[in-house]
């Protein structure tokens, strides 16, 4: 017997995705699709001022609004105990304000009534009285002795929240100073924000006779806010249910718990009605935590032949008002310490201080598995401004210092022990695609008539898949994760996991785990996530950790089921199970391919026909602590030219090689890294958040912040090698922010090559039009 | 993102206009497509209680020449603009700032008008209008009058409208053998406002220019006539010397402020960078023959 592998359709088989029939008729269910009988609008009162005493709230316009039921304040939240909630970071954070706010667009208060439109109208006529105080805008002067203190409430009278560091600083500072040739930059990597398609929002429906609270809420981790929750209101946790359904995306913005969840929570105790809140878009793009926002000096140290020896890395953290990081909790500064990267180095030290100011909170891991993207565009941009002081070609340069694949696993200079990798072959596979040698004559011949082209090399080292419980938990919680799966009599399954997709495509891809696993037909296969009432527990989806936890677990769980599914195979061929072998997605006779049994025969089997010795039933259930994270790496090429007249950038060509193990989907992986260069562009070239001195966000729209559209994209040219993982159940790796983390530093190092001849060693992202065009004119470069 | 409560009016005809108008003055706003009235109402930046729809009143869409003039009725949309081949042949210039307007779902919407009587400097047809030196007739229950858009527009979100008068149409002048207009807009991404765009129109006889217009926008409290670049190229050859004078005297008449957009001065010198690439083009689209 022989089956059909493609019908099959496990492990590498580009499978449509399953939820695509959904989203493309438009009927996804998303929070704002749901509308429960008798449910409640709630709107929410922001604050004008980054920094102010509320001296009063007035509510009584809003009240007398007919349709208005109720306004919320922090006064109300505080005699529940609820004015404020703690962080994921051992920090806590206003729910709302009681007597202060602390970043503009801050929640006030909420606005409860029958219409959307009319709990609007009330979020105006409500007055709240402000008497503005100075805010704390840089976070350099927030460190200054005389600078306002963001966070009084705090013991320590400090808007100095933390430091953190990692790797031997006394090595490091000896390398620096035996060194031949050192080279140093101050790095800045803005504000971003995540902008996802869907803002936040959730519906709070608890029920007054069974005491229940559920809540469909946009999160990326529907476990972890179930305790949280729990812990902070006191309601048992069979009593609550978090229902993340269909998610329009998240990418780290829908880890934090936002104020709006906890008061809609409030809201629908209070009434006993369903309450839904729905951001607006300048809601979203003000209030919700940021990304990034590191004010980064590094230095590398390496010797005259281009050996680098170690890395110095000093930063400045800005947190905003509240330290709501989405990290794991032994890591304040996530995991920036893979700051070395792909790189050879005898030593190295990072350190950061985390700063409060009056803006909302930083931290957030946008698409970056932890500040993975901060350390990458460092490293990255310090080899190339290492290659440019010894003018070296920053590829020759790579070569010479990449970790070599001989070396797996290879013990980090701050501690990681990468899984596998093969750095070598990807700059290599991704150099032949884009003919690199042909672009560099090119650019010398189009150098020499005065016009401006750059090439940029980004070859980066990821980590992902947090993480092992040794080292990685949320609040406690370790951070494993978990499938179960169901094999149904007649041969189809379903499969619960602990993870929670928001476009990634879990919906095909842990079908196609199983049916690799089962050799059941992946279209029998339906995945379900993201219901605590129904799905094992797990800490969510975001870091890129699916696949290494989940993904990993639902693999386990699985060849318990085949592990079972043997004992039954023997039965049914009259074999002892020793006997019985797993080939081509089923079971034979050692040797003997005529006797054979499928999965679908072993599942009927399972209900109809089982040995005395065996339970009824079909099914497994894992919970997997990984040993160790992944290491997916690629090797990115980005071609730029240059507008002498004005200033603007133009990708013309990018390269993408990436590696991140063994595909469950290569189509999927596809659509993840062609996303994932999109955002990666984005805040290279577009993107940036920035306050003005009184503390005003400049960017509260689309027209303001400015997201890359399909016009701006290039052709993304994307390849691949295949480095399995070593310790992964079936060898993948996560792939789900490689591209973002890895896409901006090739585009600044491009830009930057273009212009290297006219002295420049750096420029910070975003590269507006004016910061080249300036550049050009110093020059006298610029087209007159 | 919701909109204070406003009442919705669709009247069918131009006096209907008018007497709501009267009715609720100080009130009351035009709506025609709502590219920029929609957003602000959303934003709660503009809240009028009531909003008058030009949809229904007839004899607002003429897209025709006519007595020596392209007639442009208020509510013809950009798509509409975008792809009249009498439009993309002869007068290329509106072309080109139709076609870099927002994008392809709001040109649908949106209208010639409304970008014109709008009068937000960011828009794009006010500078190429000016360039071209189109007329825009205003009518209202005392009558009908014409002036040029260089009165029309008054300030930022300022125009010469009185009363109940409303724009109806725009009057672009037809163009003399050997002219050719362009319109360049330097945007950031597709559907941003231009960080400075410029308009530019150009006749031709015996190589000499013997008429020149030049529109700025996004440059000023409203779009600009740069006159002086105008005077200054008329009766030259348009060749690379004279256009690099004209380009610099265009960027004197800008008069940028720094904001997300970029710093002043380099939306100034931007303002230099595109006037002389679309004289060029316009002289080169003259020299073709193939009409503005």
């Amino acid at each position: 017997m022989t089956t059909d592998a493609a019908a099959i359709g496990g492990m590498g088989h580009s499978v449509k995705r399953k939820e695509d029939a959904r989203f493309l008729r438009g009927k996804g269910r998303y929070i704002d699709d749901i509308k429960l009988p008798g449910m409640l609008y709630m709107d929410i009162v922001r604050s004008p001022y980054a920094h102010a005493n509320i001296k009063s709230i007035d509510a009584s316009k809003a009240l007398a609004l007919p349709g208005v039921l109720a306004v919320i304040t922090g006064k109300d939240l505080d005699a529940a105990g609820l004015a404020w909630m703690p962080t994921l970071m051992s920090d806590k954070q206003m729910v709302l304000p009681v007597d202060r706010v602390v970043y503009q667009a801050q929640e006030v208060a909420a606005v409860v009534a029958t219409e959307r439109y009319i709990a609007a109208d009330g979020v105006a006529l409500v007055e709240v009285d402000y008497e503005p105080l100075p805010p704390v805008i840089d976070p350099f002067k927030a460190l200054e002795p005389d600078a306002p203190l963001v966070r009084p409430d705090r013991e320590a009278q400090t808007n100095h929240i933390w430091h953190w560091e990692s790797g031997d600083k006394a090595r490091t500072d000896q390398l620096f100073n035996e060194a031949e040739v050192t080279v140093k930059e101050h790095i800045y990597l803005p504000r971003i924000h995540v902008s996802s398609i869907e803002t936040c929002g959730c519906v709070a429906s608890f029920d007054k006779v069974s005491g229940k609270l559920t809540v469909y809420m946009t999160t990326q981790a529907p476990h972890a806010i179930r305790t949280v929750y729990s812990l902070v209101t006191g309601i048992q946790e069979h009593k609550i249910r978090i229902v993340s359904p269909d998610i329009g995306g998240g990418f780290g913005g829908k880890v934090p718990v936002y104020p709006g969840y906890v008061i809609a929570s409030v809201a629908s105790i209070q009434t006993g009605l369903p309450v839904k809140w729905i951001e607006d878009r300048s809601e979203n793009l003000q209030a919700d935590s940021f990304a990034r926002d590191y004010h980064i000096t590094a230095e590398l140290a390496a010797k005259n032949d281009g050996t680098m020896q170690a890395l110095r890395v000093k930063t400045l953290a800005d947190h905003g008002a509240f330290d709501a990081a989405a990290n794991p909790s032994k890591f304040p500064a996530g995991l920036f310490s893979i700051i070395t990267g792909s790189y050879r180095l005898d030593a190295a030290h990072v350190e950061v201080d985390g700063v409060y100011t009056n803006k909302p909170s930083g931290g957030v891991a946008y698409r970056c598995s932890f500040r993975v993207t901060e350390a990458v565009h460092t490293i990255e941009r310090m080899v190339d401004t290492l290659a440019q002081k010894l003018q070296r070609d920053p590829a020759a340069v790579r070569m010479q210092n990449f970790i070599q694949p001989d070396a797996f696993p290879y013990k980090s200079a701050t501690g990681w022990e990468y899984d596998s990798g093969n750095y070598p072959a990807a700059l290599q596979k991704a150099m032949e695609k884009i003919d690199y040698a042909g672009l560099r004559r090119e650019q010398a011949e189009k150098r020499a008539r005065g016009e401006l082209m750059g090439i940029g090399i980004s070859t980066f080292t990821e980590i992902v898949g947090a993480g092992p419980s040794h080292t990685f938990d949320i609040l406690g919680i370790k951070m494993f994760d978990s499938c179960e799966i169901r094999v149904h009599p007649t041969g189809s399954a379903i499969v619960r996991i602990g993870v929670q997709t928001q476009g990634q495509g879990h919906e095909t891809t842990f079908a196609q785990i199983v049916a690799e696993e089962l050799g059941l037909p992946v279209e029998n296969i339906t995945v379900e996530h993201g219901d605590t009432d129904t799905a094992p527990y797990g800490l969510g989806t975001y870091a890129s950790r699916s696949t290494p936890t989940a993904g990993a677990a639902t693999a386990v769980a699985a060849r318990k089921i085949r592990d079972k599914a043997k004992k039954l195979a023997g039965h049914l061929l009259e074999v002892s199970p020793d006997d019985v072998e797993w080939v081509d997605y089923h079971f034979q006779v050692k040797g003997v391919p005529g006797r054979s049994v499928t999965m679908k025969d072993i599942a009927f089997a399972a209900y109809t026909n089982f040995p005395p010795d065996l339970e009824a039933g079909l099914e497994a259930v894992d919970y997997y602590d990984p040993p160790n994270l992944t290491f997916p790496f690629g090797a990115y090429i980005c071609v730029v030219d240059i507008d002498r007249g004005t200033g603007m950038v133009k990708i013309r060509r990018f390269v993408a090689v990436d590696d991140c193990g063994n595909i469950i989907n290569p189509m999927i992986v596809d659509g993840q890294i062609h996303g994932g260069l999109t955002m990666g562009m984005a805040p290279a070239l577009f993107e940036a958040i920035t306050y003005d001195e009184n503390g005003n966000m400049q960017q509260s729209n689309f027209m303001d912040y400015l997201l890359p559209t399909a016009m701006e994209t290039p052709v993304w040219e994307t390849d691949k090698t295949t480095t399995p993982s070593p310790h992964h159940p079936f060898g993948a790796k996560g792939v789900g922010e490689s591209a973002t983390v890895g896409a901006p530093p090739a585009i600044a190092n491009a830009v930057v090559d273009a212009l290297s001849h006219l002295g420049v060693t750096h420029l910070d992202i975003p590269i507006t039009p004016w910061k080249v065009y300036q550049i050009l004119q110093e020059h006298g470069a610029a087209e007159s | 993102m919701i909109p204070d409560d406003f009442t919705y009016a669709a009247p069918t005809n131009l006096p209907q206009v008018w007497d709501l108008l009267r009715q609720h003055e100080g009130d009351a706003k035009i709506l025609a497509g709502g590219q920029s009235h929609i957003p602000l109402m959303k934003l709660r930046l503009a809240s009028p209680a009531y909003l008058i729809d030009l949809r229904n009143v007839p004899g607002l869409t003429t897209l025709a020449e006519r007595d020596g003039s392209l007639i442009i009725g208020a509510m013809v949309t950009e798509t509409t603009l975008e792809r009249s081949p009498l439009v993309r042949q002869r007068y290329a210039g509106i072309y080109d700032a139709s076609a870099v307007v927002a994008d392809p779902i709001v040109r649908n919407f949106a209208t010639v008008g409304g970008n014109v009587a709008h009068a937000d400097p960011a828009n794009d047809h006010p500078a190429m209008l000016l360039a071209l030196r189109a007329n825009v007739t205003l009518q209202g229950s005392r009558g009908s009058r014409t002036m040029s858009l260089d009165d029309f527009m008054v300030d930022t979100f300022e125009t010469a409208l009185q009363g109940d008068e409303v724009l109806s149409e725009i009057r672009v002048p037809s163009p003399p053998p050997q002219s050719g207009s362009a319109y360049i807009k330097l945007e950031r991404k597709v559907g941003d406002y231009a960080i400075a765009a410029v308009g530019a129109a150009v006749t031709l006889e015996n190589g000499v220019c013997s008429r020149v217009g030049i529109g700025l926008t996004n440059v000023g409290p409203k779009a600009i006539r740069a006159t002086q670049a105008e005077t200054f190229l008329t009766g030259k050859q348009p060749d690379d010397a004279s256009i690099r004078e004209t380009a610099r005297l265009a960027a004197d008449a800008a008069q940028p402020t720094t904001d997300l957009h970029g710093p002043a001065d380099y939306k100034r010198a931007m303002v230099q960078t595109l006037t002389a690439r679309v004289l060029r083009l316009a002289v080169q689209r003259a020299t073709a023959g193939g009409g503005q």
